[in-house]
């Protein structure tokens, strides 16, 4: 048996954090351990930009935020195992892992922290009806294929729910060339972010369908067609309103559900509505020296705050450890986290992404704005319509490594109505290995004054 | 010339398939999907029936307990997963407690084990079982069963033993020759001195088109709910409701793996490729449910599907011969799986009555046992994986497989070729996240094993592909 003080399940955003934060906080015995080959979770395969704001002042794609804390890692000399899956952990404190370098190894620890993530709703969890072809698949998974193994997962596509994975995946495809036909979300609101509404679904005039959902999906094997069906106040089918669309692919981006099955085998309660497991304000369970954080605690709404518990846990953990962690007092309270929640602009308007509040905003001939209720507004309005720009992510091909996409993007934002052509550039070239952050893969793209940069760093 | 063809590569097919091994024989089985037993037998109950059921003197009587009762020695031949957790038919009424007499005088006169249990004992045994309960028909023979296992496994021992097996083939004629039979197939033609018809949903085709006796079965369907495997303590037997003239109706029972199930519905329906399930018969099923519980957990809820049952207009099963060396299966609907062994056997002595059954040297009734690396106790586990690192490395995280197991299955006789035919051999997929995270890897081994492109692996069958062309830049 092997013995650390601190050993962390998960090496996405919380994992990180807390194995960075502990260590900051005097522990030097600390195992991470990762189940995927690689360091980072989930958040490499989010090659989209927007995460960071809060963490680090900047705008930065998923990859790139996962090398902020990687390199954090690896400046420590944290010890980390990859491609190693906790199969079960013990109330006594010990974690069996299972690895494909070193086998089945079991730990003892003085303390753990659960950084295991969330899982996608799947199709049979919300009992969507119809056949069973294939071609139906979660957004994330979806993003999966798409930006890490390269494939496309369709070419005309549906996708039900509004959450946010399931509109970056709209824009994705989108400028892969698949045409997206609607999104559908059965709330009379939206659940993902405004900026994701306007930049994912407005920009490429994919048509947002509120209070529908999917009626039926049809197909043998490959999904052929999919109908769609306003729903009322109660959620039931408005009879005769049906529409079918011709589809081969219908995405699924019906919300998030904490992933904790160690916690779960070894009889630790959950949260009736965050679904994730029950702790205090030090983030500890129920049994002591065991301690849950991100998303796998309760579904968050950014990344930022993912890190900034992974850190609240490291640290108590640490002092857990160090015996100074201090007595909680009460129950951790999830806070409640929803969507922006907002209706769709009428004809002609358009919806602020500056702040959350969302103004419907409008501007006439003489560039005069309305709607707006600040300065900011305005100014947000009048580039929109004057001379809107947008920050692209895709990937490239990349030789000489088990990795075969590497994840780009513009280094500044280029005009809106050069999307297509840039993207049509990108997908031109091909990168080799070694490459880091912010290499140059295209200078200059078609004169825009902007670079195409790489965002992840792929040194074998 | 092969001696037998066997039409349909379900649990029917399958055992006889495998009971045929056993003599020396050419044997020959056609499916017409991608993998075996990807019909009726996948889309179950999973229930080994205990047999007191049918109405005495019909052949499903006949059949079940003998057939129930095998399912112990074949398991541990092939390795399959059987817990025989026993049977609760559980009445709410007087009215039902009637029936349940009956069913206790059938379950007699059929030489089944059962006992009428008064409210104490079911609560002691059954602390889930609805307040609502007065008694129940006892049945401690009964079992659960890994019907994907079972056929895959029949088919891979029937194929080390021999027997040949052509998938992706659909039967497009069956013509009666001098000696035999010519069968045609949408790729080949083949010839046979004595075909079986056990082609399920499909047979009544099948037997039409070589006899003039026209026959008729009609699928009914029956949709299901799936619960995920959870920590807390709940149903612990096969509880059924009281059976009515659609069937045993809806029942509520665990899994061989620890998720519960809950339906059938039952309606007969036109198409014979109808999987889909829908929103109000779904209901229905969980409304029924009620009856037997007081708690459905259905925020475990992780699936649904539905199945078709072959039934024949006579409510039996139909073993006959209308054409000398044709053998029929028809009807073979529930309890079917639970009298598989003894339609098996009673298979080989109509095929006996046509050709000589002479028993080969050799013949190896078991199949090599599976890994279930899972449940192997720490120091075992450590050991397999020091003899093969595969062991070792986790690629499904809510049911605990490892690479090696998959690659297993794939390598073995009548092994996976698809994402789903990995999942019904060894079970990525199952749970929670229904392959979100693991349907990547998973294909990943398929097309390294298999030599294909990733966008070349199907979900199941042809034109189920997951993957289309790559993103640009390829």
């Amino acid at each position: 048996m092997k013995y650390f003080d601190l050993v962390i399940i998960g090496a996405g955003a919380a994992g990180l954090a807390a194995a960075v934060e502990a260590h900051d906080n005097g522990i030097r015995s600390i195992l991470l351990l990762e189940k995927d080959k690689y360091l980072g979770g989930i958040l490499l395969q989010c090659i989209h930009n927007g995460f960071g704001l809060q963490e680090f002042k900047e705008e930065l794609s998923g990859p790139e935020y996962a090398q902020r804390f990687v390199d954090q890692i690896a400046s420590r000399g944290i010890e980390t195992r990859v491609n190693s899956m906790v199969v079960d952990i013990t109330r006594d404190l010990q974690v069996h892992y299972s690895s494909l370098e070193e086998g089945y190894v079991v730990v003892q620890a003085k303390a753990i922290i659960c950084a295991t993530g969330c899982s996608e709703r799947t199709r049979g969890s919300i009992a969507t009806p119809g056949t069973r072809p294939s071609g139906v698949l979660t957004a994330g998974l979806a993003q999966r294929y798409m930006n890490i193994d390269g494939y496309m997962v369709g070419r005309r596509i549906f996708i039900l729910g509004s959450g946010d994975i399931g509109l970056i995946m709209a824009r994705r495809l989108t400028l892969e060339g698949a045409k997206v036909l609607g999104v559908a979300e059965i709330m009379p609101t939206t659940s993902g972010l405004t900026r994701n509404i306007v930049q994912c679904l407005n920009d490429y005039g994919i048509p947002l369908y509120l209070h529908h959902t999917v009626k039926e999906i049809i197909g043998r094997d490959r999904v052929e067609k999919v109908v769609i069906c306003p729903v009322d106040d109660n959620l039931q089918f408005i009879e005769g309103r049906e529409m079918t669309f011709d589809v081969d692919t219908v995405l699924l981006s019906v919300g998030l559900l904490p992933n904790n099955p160690l916690l779960e085998k070894i009889g630790i309660a959950l949260h009736p509505r965050s679904k994730g497991p029950l702790v205090d304000t030090n983030l500890q369970t129920s049994i002591p020296g065991i301690f849950a954080c991100g998303n796998g605690l309760f579904v968050h709404d950014l990344v930022d705050k993912v890190s900034s518990e992974g850190r609240r846990a490291g640290r108590n953990a640490a002092a857990y450890i160090k015996g100074t962690m201090e007595a909680a007092t009460e129950e951790f309270k999830v806070p409640a986290v929803g969507g922006e929640g907002h209706t769709l602009p009428e004809e002609g308007k358009f919806i602020c992404i500056v702040c959350p509040r969302g103004c419907h905003l409008s501007v006439d001939k003489d560039f005069k704005v309305c709607g707006n209720s600040c300065p900011r507004g305005e100014a947000y309005a009048l580039n929109e319509v004057k001379n809107p720009t947008r920050t692209i992510t895709s990937t490239v091909a990349i030789d000489g490594c088990e990795l075969c996409r590497l994840p780009v993007m513009t280094s500044s934002p280029i005009p809106k109505g050069m999307i297509f052509s840039v993207m049509e550039e990108i997908g031109k070239v091909r990168a080799k290995v070694p490459v880091h952050i912010n290499d140059v893969i295209i200078p200059n793209v078609l004169g825009t004054g902007s670079d195409i940069i790489a965002t992840r760093n792929i040194l074998k | 010339m092969y001696d037998v063809i066997i039409v349909g590569a379900g649990v029917i097919g399958a055992t006889i398939a495998r009971n045929l091994s056993r003599y020396s024989l050419r044997t020959l089985i056609i499916e017409k999907n991608s993998d075996v037993g990807d019909e009726t037998s996948c889309a179950n109950s999973a229930i080994v029936h205990a047999g007191y059921d049918p109405h005495p003197g019909t052949l499903k009587a006949e059949l079940n307990y003998p057939g129930h009762l095998m399912f112990s020695q074949l398991c541990k031949e092939l390795d399959i997963e059987l817990k025989r957790i026993g049977s609760l038919t559980i009445s709410t009424s007087e009215e039902e407690s009637a029936k349940l007499r009956e069913l206790y005088d059938y379950g007699i006169q059929n030489g089944c084990e059962v006992e009428i249990i008064g409210q104490q004992r079911l609560r002691e045994m059954e602390p889930f079982v609805t307040k609502k309960a007065v008694e129940a028909l006892w049945a401690p023979t009964a079992g659960i069963i890994n019907p994907f296992e079972l056929v895959v496994a029949l088919m891979e021992n029937a194929m080390d033993n021999g027997v040949e097996l052509r998938l992706e083939e659909k039967i497009t004629g069956i013509a009666k020759e001098t000696g035999g039979f010519m069968v045609t197939t949408d790729k080949g033609e083949y010839e046979a001195r004595v075909v079986i018809n056990c082609a399920g949903v499909a047979s009544g085709e099948i037997n039409n088109m070589v006899s003039d006796k026209k026959e008729t079965i009609r699928p009914r369907k029956g949709e299901y709910y799936v619960l995920d495997h959870f920590p807390a303590p709940y149903v612990t037997h096969t509880l059924f409701s009281v059976p009515s003239s659609k069937g045993k109706g809806v029942l509520v029972s665990p899994t061989t793996h620890g998720n519960y199930l809950i339906g059938p519905s039952s309606e007969f329906t036109d198409s014979a490729e109808d999987k889909g399930t829908d929103a109000p018969t779904l209901k229905n099923i969980v409304e029924q449910a009620y009856r037997l519980v007081d708690e459905i957990p259905m925020q475990y809820v992780i699936r649904e599907f539905s199945g078709l049952r072959a039934y024949h207009d006579s409510g039996d099963f139909v073993i006959n011969s209308p054409v000398p060396g044709f053998i029929n299966m028809l009807g073979i609907q529930s309890p079917g799986l639970a009298s598989s062994p003894a339609i098996g056997e009673k298979a080989v002595k109509m095929v006996g009555e046509l050709l000589p059954l002479q028993e080969k040297a050799g013949w190896n009734p078991r199949r090599r046992p599976l890994y279930r690396v899972n449940t192997l106790p720490v120091e075992k586990r450590q050991a397999l994986i020091a003899t093969n690192p595969d062991f070792g490395q986790m690629v499904c995280r809510c049911e605990q497989v490892t690479k090696g197991e998959v690659v297993d299955c794939i390598r073995r006789n009548c092994g996976a070729r698809s994402i789903k035919g990995v999942k019904k051999r060894v079970r990525p997929g199952f749970g929670k996240c229904q392959g979100g995270f693991c349907e990547p890897l998973i294909m990943r081994i398929l097309a390294d094993e298999l030599g294909r492109d990733e966008n070349r692996i199907n979900y199941s069958n042809r034109g189920s592909f997951i993957l289309m062309e790559k993103t640009k830049g390829e």
